[in-house]
Formats: C-alpha cells, sequence, structure tokens
C-alpha cells in the first residue's frame, strides 16, 4: 500500500474509488519478495512493490505535476495532470494512483503526456471563474502555478465571463467559492477520510457534479467542526478563511479604540513561511515588533493563558480524580477530555453529545484570555472595556467560529471580538511593507509578557498533556519533573502517531499539597503509587478511534486524561496555518515549538505554568479564590451545546 | 426485439454445461474456456480464461462473480433478450465461474430499466436452488457451495463499468476505481472479483456443453464464437442477430435490410462510426470490435445531428470524477453546436479534436476513454459534409464565439 495513505483502513468512510488500494498479488513472478526495476526517463531505480510511479519519481528527483494528489490524503487519481506514458499501454497512466507491480519503462514528458497535460490545465481553466490578482491564493496557487509552468497563455476553451454560483459565507470559519473549485476533491478526501467528519461530498454526476454539503446546505448549517483542514488542502481559493482583518484594521485606524491582540504559539512557529522562511523559522520576537507597527496598541502572548489552562485543567483533574478515585462520586466522569480545540469541542458535540460531561469545564486559552483582558487588565489599566478591541492570533479556523459562540461574553462583552488565521496576519503584515524576518525582536506586553515554556508546546499534539503532567507530577511528589525526566521533556507524549496511550507511575512518596489547591484535596496518599493513564489523539479520525475504544470498554476507557485536538500535528497543523502543509512541514514547526520550550529553560526561564509569575500574580490579586474557585468559574469556565449529528 | 435468425444458445442443453463442469477440476474447466479463445462479449474483449484464471489464482477468504446486465450502451438490447429467452445459461455460466476461480457469491448486476424482468429471474433462480443447481453441495459436488443474488442498478451509465459497478455494489456513488490493482485482485468488497458480460456467461455455459473446439470452429482465428448483435437504426428489420465473429459489416447490414445506409456507428455511442465505404470490414476484435450495438444510418441522416446526440449522452453521464471526461465531453458538445451553426474554424475543429484524441488515452476509465471515439470518427469520414456546413457560413471565423 502506498505509503502516503496513513488513513485509508477498511474502518474508513472515505469512498473506495478514491482509497488506495492494497495490492495483493503481484502480477509478475519476478516482482514477488524482491525490489521491482523501474526505469522513468531513462533513469533506473528500484522499488518496493506497490510504490507508485510519482514517489518512484520524486526518488529520482524526476518531477511530475500533480493537483488532486497530496500527502496527507489517500489516492483519487482524478484530476489526471499527473498522467505518464508507461511503455506498452495504450493510455497514459495517473502516476500518483499507479502502483507498481512489475518491471515498468516509464516516460515522463513525451508529446503526448505534455499535449494531455495542456487540455487538462485548458479544460480546468475553462470552468474556474475568476481573476487571479483578486484572488487571496494569488501567487500560492497550484493552478495558477500549473498553468505557469505548462505556458498556458490563452484560454483554448474558453473562460467563465460571470461567476455561477453564489459564495457560502454563511459559517464563521470557512468561506466556500465553488467557481473557484475544480473539483480534485481534496476537501472531500480531507472531511471524510482524513478527519472523518463528512460534511463534504460529490453530488451531481457529468457536468453537473459539485461538491456540496447535506442537502447543499449552507456551511453554517451543517455538521462542520471548522477545522479548516480543507482549507489548508484546496489546491485553488475555493476554500478560504472567514477574513475579519477589515474590521480589525478599521478598529486599529479608530484612535477611540484600545485593540489589543493576543498571539498563539503555532502562528509563530508558520508565519516564517508566508516570508519565504523555510518551514520551522520561529519568528515570536520579530512578529512582535511587526504588531506593534501594524498599531496594535498591547502583544500579549497567549501562553499565559494557556498556563492559566494547565492550573485551572490540572486543578480540575484532581477533582475528578479526588471524586472518582475517594468519594465514588462520579457525577464529573474521567476520563477527562481537553478543550483547548474549538474544533473537537465542536466534533465531539455533534458526534458524541453523550459524553460532553467528560470534557473539561476549562475555556479555551483564547476565551480565558478575552474574559481576563475585558476584566481585570481592563481594570489594573483603568480602561473602559467597551473601548478594548481584542484579537486573537491563531493557527487555527474554529477559533472564529468559537469567538463567535454566544456563551463566550462572561466580561459582559464580547470576550475575543476577532480571531485571526496566521495568514490573514501576514496579509496585514505585508500591507504595511514589513517584511517579516527583518525585523528587530522585542518582548511581548506586561502583565502577561512573561510565559513559561509549557504554554508553548501547545501548539503541538501531546503539548497539553506535557504541560499538565509537569504540573501535576510537581503537585503531586513534590519534587521537580527533572528529577524524573531530563530537562522535563516527558518524551513519550511526544511525536505524531494519531492515537497514543502513556502509562505513568506516581511514586509511593508524595509530597504536601500545594497551597493553591489545599482546600480541594487533603493530601496525595490516596494517589500513592497509581498508575495515571493518559492518552493523546489528534485529528478528529483518531479522535473517533479513541472514542469508538471508550464507548467498547477498551483502554482509552480506563484512561484519567486525554488531549484531542482537531488538526493532524496539533494547533501547529491548524486550518490557519500557511498553506501549503505537508506531514514533513509539520515536522518543521513542531521542531520550531519544542525549540522554544528548550529555551526558555537555557534562558532560566519558567517552564512549568505553576511557575509562571504572571498567573500566580493574578491568582494574588483577581481570582481570589484560587483554581475552579467561584471567580474562575464565573470567568474561565463553560458549558457545551449537544448538538448531535442529525441536521433538519 | 424481435430475434431475427438462429440462435446457437436455442440449441444448447440446458444444465449440460455445469454438469460437465463439475466432473472436471477446476483448472480443467478454465483451461476449456482459455482453450476455446472467447473473448469478453461486453465489448472490451479481454479473453475469459486469461481472467478467470486470474482470479482463481488470487488468494483470498473470497471471491465474487459478478454479471454485468447494466446493458447501457445506446443500442444494445441482446442481453435483456439473452435474459428473457436464456436466463438458465447465464446463471449456470456464472455457476460455472463460481466453481472455477472457487467464488461462492454471485451477483447478477440488473439495469434499473429491467426492473420488470426481476420477477422472472427471481423464479428462475428459486427453481435453480430447489434443483441444487445453486446452494450447497451443487450436483452432489462436495464443498461446491455457490448462490446468486439480483442486485438493481439505478440508471447509471457508468455502473456497466466493472469498477463503477462494483463501486455501486459497495453502496458507494458509480465511479471507477484506479486500475491496478485490477478487479480478479482487489474487487467487491476488496476481494478477487471477475466481471462478465451476460452473453459471455451464457456462451461458457455453451462451451462447456459442447466443449472448446465447436466454439472455436465459428468466427475466426482471433475472434472466436458467435457474436450476438443489436440492430436498430435505418433497416427494414431492427432486432437482434446472431452472427459468426468476422462477417462482413456489409453482410450484416444485407441481412437486416440496411444495405444502402449511410454509415454505421458499431460499439454504440461510445464505437466507431464507419462510412459506407468500408463496409467490407468485419466485426470482430482485430477489426471493429462491439458489445453488440448496431445503429444504422440512412442517407438522409445528418451525421452531425447524430455526433451530437451522441455527445449530450456523455456529458450527461459521464461520472464526473476526472477533468478529461468531465469537461472535454462538453466541450465536444459546445464545438458541434459550433459547428451547426457553421461558426467553428478549421482551427479549432483540429483543437477539438486533439482534445478528444487527450481523452482517449487521459481519461481513468473506458467511458471517457472512448466517449469521443464517434465524434471523432464522424468528423474523420464525414468533414466534407461538416466543414461544407462551415465554409459556407465562415470560413476562417472566430473560433469561439
Amino acid at each position: 500500500m502506498s505509503k502516503t495513505n496513513p488513513h485509508a483502513d477498511k474502518s474508513s468512510r472515505a469512498p473506495v474509488s478514491q482509497q488506495s488500494h492494497v495490492v495483493n498479488e503481484p502480477t509478475s513472478p519476478d516482482a514477488i519478495g524482491a525490489q521491482i526495476r523501474v526505469v522513468i526517463d531513462d533513469n533506473e531505480i528500484k522499488v518496493p512493490l506497490g510504490t507508485t510511479i510519482l514517489e518512484a519519481a520524486r526518488q529520482l528527483g524526476i518531477h511530475i505535476p500533480t493537483l488532486c494528489h497530496h500527502d496527507d490524503l489517500c489516492v483519487a487519481g482524478v484530476c489526471r495532470v499527473c498522467v505518464v506514458e508507461v511503455e506498452g499501454q495504450r493510455t497514459l497512466q495517473a502516476s500518483c494512483a499507479y502502483p507498481i507491480t512489475q518491471p515498468i519503462v516509464v516516460k515522463t514528458h513525451t508529446r503526448k503526456v505534455r499535449q494531455a497535460r495542456r487540455h487538462i490545465l485548458d479544460l480546468l481553466l475553462s470552468e474556474h471563474y475568476g481573476e487571479c490578482y483578486s484572488c487571496f491564493r494569488n501567487n500560492n496557487c497550484e493552478l495558477q502555478a500549473l498553468a505557469k509552468e505548462y505556458g498556458v497563455d490563452f484560454f483554448r476553451f474558453g473562460h467563465p465571463e460571470k461567476p455561477q454560483h453564489e459564495v457560502d459565507r454563511s459559517s464563521y470559519s470557512v468561506v466556500r467559492d465553488m467557481d473557484k473549485c475544480i473539483l480534485c476533491r481534496r476537501c472531500v478526501r480531507t472531511c471524510i477520510d482524513m478527519q472523518e467528519v463528512g460534511v463534504l461530498e460529490a453530488t451531481g454526476r457529468g457536468d453537473k457534479t459539485t461538491i456540496s454539503t447535506y442537502m447543499d446546505k449552507p456551511l453554517g448549517e451543517v455538521v462542520c467542526i471548522n477545522c479548516g483542514q480543507c482549507i489548508n488542502r484546496c489546491p485553488t481559493g475555493a476554500l478560504r478563511a472567514n477574513d475579519p482583518t477589515d474590521e480589525v484594521w478599521a478598529a486599529i485606524d479608530d484612535p477611540t479604540k484600545h485593540v489589543v491582540i493576543q498571539t498563539a504559539p503555532s502562528p509563530r512557529a508558520g508565519i516564517g513561511e508566508e516570508f519565504d522562511q523555510p518551514a520551522g523559522t520561529p519568528m515570536t520576537w520579530e512578529m512582535n515588533t511587526a504588531l506593534r507597527r501594524c498599531g496594535f496598541d498591547k502583544v500579549f502572548d497567549t501562553n499565559f493563558t494557556a498556563d492559566l489552562t494547565i492550573i485551572e485543567e490540572g486543578t480540575e483533574l484532581i477533582i475528578r480524580l479526588f471524586k472518582n478515585l475517594v468519594q465514588n462520586d462520579s457525577s464529573l466522569p474521567l476520563p477527562q477530555f481537553t478543550s483547548c480545540s474549538p474544533g473537537w469541542v465542536k466534533y465531539i458535540e455533534h458526534f458524541y453529545p453523550e459524553y460532553l460531561s467528560h470534557v473539561s469545564s476549562c475555556k479555551s486559552p483564547q476565551q480565558m484570555f478575552g474574559s481576563l483582558i475585558k476584566t481585570w487588565y481592563a481594570k489594573i489599566n483603568d480602561i473602559d472595556p467597551a473601548s478594548i478591541v481584542s484579537v486573537a492570533l491563531m493557527p487555527c479556523s474554529a477559533k472564529k467560529f468559537e469567538c463567535n459562540r454566544p456563551e463566550m461574553s462572561d466580561s459582559g462583552y464580547k470576550d475575543v471580538d476577532y480571531g485571526l488565521t496566521t495568514r490573514e496576519l501576514a496579509q496585514m503584515i505585508r500591507e504595511t511593507g514589513i517584511h517579516l524576518p527583518e525585523m528587530p525582536k522585542s518582548d511581548f506586553d506586561d502583565p502577561f509578557g512573561t510565559a513559561s515554556g509549557s504554554g508553548v508546546i501547545f501548539g503541538a499534539t501531546g503539548g497539553v498533556m506535557e504541560a499538565a503532567l509537569r504540573s501535576v507530577i510537581e503537585f503531586v511528589t513534590g519534587e521537580k519533573v527533572e528529577n524524573f525526566y531530563d530537562h522535563a521533556d516527558i518524551v513519550p507524549v511526544r511525536g505524531f502517531d494519531g492515537c497514543r496511550y502513556i502509562e505513568l507511575q506516581i511514586p509511593e512518596k508524595v509530597g504536601p499539597v500545594p497551597e493553591i489547591i489545599q482546600h480541594l484535596v487533603p493530601n496525595w496518599d490516596w494517589l500513592k503509587g497509581a498508575t495515571l493513564k493518559v492518552g493523546v489523539a489528534h485529528g478528529t479520525a483518531n479522535a473517533k478511534k479513541v472514542m469508538e475504544d471508550i464507548k467498547a470498554g477498551g483502554k482509552f476507557s480506563e484512561c484519567h486524561f486525554i488531549e484531542f485536538m482537531a488538526c493532524p500535528g496539533g494547533c501547529l497543523g491548524g486550518g490557519g496555518q500557511p498553506i501549503p502543509t505537508t506531514p514533513a512541514i509539520r515536522e518543521a514547526r513542531a521542531q520550531a515549538i519544542y525549540a522554544e520550550d528548550a529555551a526558555y529553560g537555557k534562558a532560566g526561564k519558567a517552564r512549568k505554568s505553576h511557575e509562571n509569575p504572571a498567573v500566580l500574580r493574578l491568582y494574588g490579586e483577581f481570582l481570589t479564590d484560587g483554581p475552579c474557585g467561584h471567580k474562575s468559574h464565573h470567568l474561565l469556565h463553560t458549558d457545551y451545546t449537544p448538538r448531535g449529528k442529525y441536521i433538519g | 426485439m424481435t430475434i431475427r435468425n438462429d440462435m446457437t444458445l436455442a440449441g444448447v442443453k440446458a444444465g449440460a454445461g455445469l454438469e460437465a463442469a463439475v466432473k472436471m477440476d477446476r483448472a480443467s474447466v478454465i483451461g476449456v474456456v482459455r482453450d476455446s479463445g472467447m473473448k469478453g462479449r461486453g465489448g472490451a474483449g479481454f479473453p475469459t480464461g486469461v481472467k478467470w484464471n486470474l482470479a482463481a489464482a488470487a488468494q483470498a477468504e473470497q471471491k465474487f462473480v459478478v454479471c454485468n446486465a447494466d446493458e447501457g450502451e445506446p443500442g444494445t438490447f441482446k442481453d435483456r433478450v439473452i435474459l428473457s429467452e436464456w436466463p438458465g445459461l447465464v446463471f449456470e455460466g456464472m455457476t460455472i465461474a463460481g466453481y472455477a476461480v472457487g467464488a461462492s457469491e454471485g451477483i447478477l448486476y440488473l439495469r434499473g430499466e429491467y426492473t420488470y424482468l426481476c420477477q422472472s429471474l427471481e423464479k428462475y433462480l428459486h427453481e435453480r436452488r430447489e434443483a441444487n443447481l445453486l446452494g450447497q453441495n451443487i450436483l452432489g459436488k462436495e464443498g461446491f457451495d455457490f448462490d446468486i443474488h439480483i442486485h438493481m442498478g439505478c440508471g447509471a451509465y457508468v455502473c456497466g463499468e466493472e469498477t463503477a459497478l462494483i463501486e455501486s455494489l459497495e453502496g458507494q456513488r458509480g465511479e471507477a476505481r484506479n486500475r491496478p490493482p485490477f478487479p480478479v485482485n482487489t474487487g467487491l468488497n476488496g476481494m478477487p472479483t471477475i466481471v462478465n458480460n451476460v452473453e459471455t456467461f451464457a456462451w461458457a455455459a455453451a462451451i462447456l456443453a459442447n466443449g472448446s473446439e465447436w466454439f472455436k470452429k465459428i468466427g475466426t482465428e482471433k475472434s472466436t464464437g458467435p457474436k450476438m448483435l443489436s440492430i436498430s437504426g435505418d433497416v427494414d428489420q431492427p432486432g437482434v442477430y446472431e452472427f459468426p465473429m468476422g462477417t462482413p459489416i456489409r453482410d450484416v447490414l444485407a441481412a437486416a435490410g440496411g444495405e444502402d445506409a449511410k454509415a454505421v456507428v458499431i460499439g454504440g455511442a461510445s464505437g466507431h462510426c464507419i462510412p459506407a465505404s468500408e463496409f467490407s470490414r468485419a466485426i470482430s476484435y482485430e477489426d471493429v470490435a462491439t458489445g453488440g450495438s448496431v445503429i444504422v444510418f440512412g442517407q438522409d441522416r445528418d451525421m452531425l445531428n447524430a455526433a451530437e446526440n451522441f455527445m449530450e449522452f456523455f456529458a450527461d453521464e459521464s461520472c464526473g470524477q476526472c477533468t478529461p471526461c468531465r469537461i472535454g465531453n462538453v466541450k465536444l458538445l459546445e464545438g458541434i453546436a459550433l459547428l451547426k451553426r457553421g461558426k467553428c474554424s478549421t482551427k479549432y475543429l483540429r483543437d477539438l479534436c486533439s482534445l478528444g484524441e487527450t481523452m482517449q488515452v487521459a481519461s481513468k476509465c473506458g467511458l471517457g476513454q472512448s466517449s469521443p471515439n464517434a465524434f471523432l470518427s464522424i468528423v474523420k469520414h464525414f468533414s466534407h459534409e461538416i466543414m461544407n456546413r462551415t465554409s459556407a457560413v465562415n470560413a476562417i471565423g472566430v473560433s469561439n464565439e
């Protein structure tokens, strides 16, 4: 099986026509157990059975253009741009979908191939409405790039003069413009196969084929979880995030408004890509300067509320553990699920509403920050909260929906006014004439200035779990995490495996209960020698696997705490991050994130959430009844809406 | 539709083929089919014995035999006649195939429009089960279990393409799969599956009954056996005919009373248009291959109208999956509209023909690969008729208004 297809298995809901198929039987006896000889454009290579022509060509450094193919997705073979000539075959073969099972000779750019590719582009362009210069994907569009590659200088088979479809702006997160759709079905495969949500599907036949939702309802009215993974994989501008930059500019230009921005960890690891930097180039401090030059009055670090989340969510976990294990009270059931990922939250609201009591009541770091800015920050700086415009820079399209949830107004105002994606901020920065990598470095603003390394790693899958464990281990044992894990790196929870299950042994020797939560538990004796079981899942297809395992009473049902992220790789692979995305790009971003965490340690700064001095100040001055206390509950916690998957 | 000449199938003794088969081992059954030289009667002409052998060789816990009765090619109706007249032979052929490849389940994928046949076919199946011709230990052969059920199609032309048919059987949109792997290896539910035409199964039963030599004597060296044809259009006696493979088109037309035809389209909408000057060509896999459709066009027919009719069909019936077929057919159809108004330049017509050639090689499945055939062959053979129309209005005019 193609190794680029980690998601296709029998449980997958993707149409079989769009899955790569398992090759059962080699068709040539020469192939059995051997590496197969392939000759591509006179270059020879030996590849394992089932390798596609495209993969073999890439290994040889031979470029074959692709459009419907994506490294994250199962094979489709529908656009036909990647066709090549295989000696002895009458028809051209789609190199992305052709598994090599016997020795073959391939030519990638014969006249027949070039002509076919040019025709296919001409045909796609004959149905692709829009002008490149008025498209947000200008200069980052795969169709445009192919048109250049194949020297398209006129529309051989015509070009639409008028739009045929209305743009669907019903969703807070994702905008669909079907006039730009070229029916490559990457979004369909992303939604059904990779995320197992299944909002988008091809409907109609022949020239009436379109990508549609259930009953062609607007995206805002179906079970879309707003993860935006379809945006990241769309080769054209047919899918994009709902862009609020005009409103943000208007607020910045309004002298009566105090415009603050909080920035999540993942955009820093990704935004460099928008300025021609290699993936994984961190831009944290340059971005701070750029944001000030754009006109934001204050630049804050969402990691502050990530740390706060750890304290609140960790405390909630301790409460749940104590209730279930000691008091036999299962009103707050285990395992506890994280609530930071708004895509995951909407996923569980739709698909597993009966499990909502497992979801931590903690708001996400974005929304905690929103509540605090218009209360505590406004109060200590004597600013009218009504004049504050609170912007959140996120790697995420679902955050746009989250900040518009009606319940997210505990400050008395809309807690977060606008969610900006990494891509949208990059656009704002470009508009101001700034080349980001050349910016001088500057720090975040107080009072939230200092964050810990634990907040940073929230951006990677397993990061929330690692951050929580760093604090929980120290709370319970009274010892430094470093005594258990070198450099406090809890490596077992890291990595990119879709579903991870980890057991951690709590030692026999426990410490005193820290002052901050003394009112909640008397001592740690009940945790002596216990095994803490935790899980991590990223991408909702993997979340589904874990949820089904829990339903079936599998090992994940015995977990105490499970981290769920809607996007592959965690937030760093979010739907608001720069396009393109591949496993390699996400890995590079993860390295940038872990490097920043490690740098906190080297610089002698806090790496654990409970050591964050600003968090401690907040509890001392404002949330005086402590974590999960009355005030914290009012501002930092929320509840959820059981939505179900059936829509009227 | 009327049966117009003597049908070999009518003389085949029911049950004889299956009885002969179960007396042999599986490899020998496949050997008989292979030796007969029979190629698939659906039109593509893949050797049936080779297909069965591949499926027999594949290792799997389950295998399937599928009868493609989604007879959707315009101008084809011989499968309907076979299913009405000799359904026993079709089921017998499927059962023999099940024995040969080691399948226990057979499925008849019946065209949606043939729902009226369903009840009588179910009755036949019931009778065969009663007679132990289906079910367990068939004809007393220990361990030979095989049963057949009917699955109704829903009217999509593309579901006649074997991998789209399998998708449809699995409850998905009818869309062709990537090949390789082929159904003989990875078919229904990922299991080895043979998909054969109705007529192929009927002949398979006949071959087992009468022997491969009997079949091989009919037809040509490369195209053995008789072929049933559905003849329609401008002929005196439209209907289902049987001819030996290798029969010249002229003789076919003479039998049906259409000697003075201007052209025939052989192989249905996805087939080729043959002008009168080439009526000496033969119906065979090595010359003019067909699944059975012969549409006859009289002297006063406008071939451009015929091409338009075919392209309208394909623009609608393309599954919409791959680019060349989904948009290519529309462009050819629009090109015909330009030709009809005399607004298509010779240059643009060349572009369209070149596009048609791309569709033939770059489309994902047989539908797109064959959909431009009729257009291309009509333009080739009737360019005079078509271009006269163009030059009459505007010889070098704007190509694409």
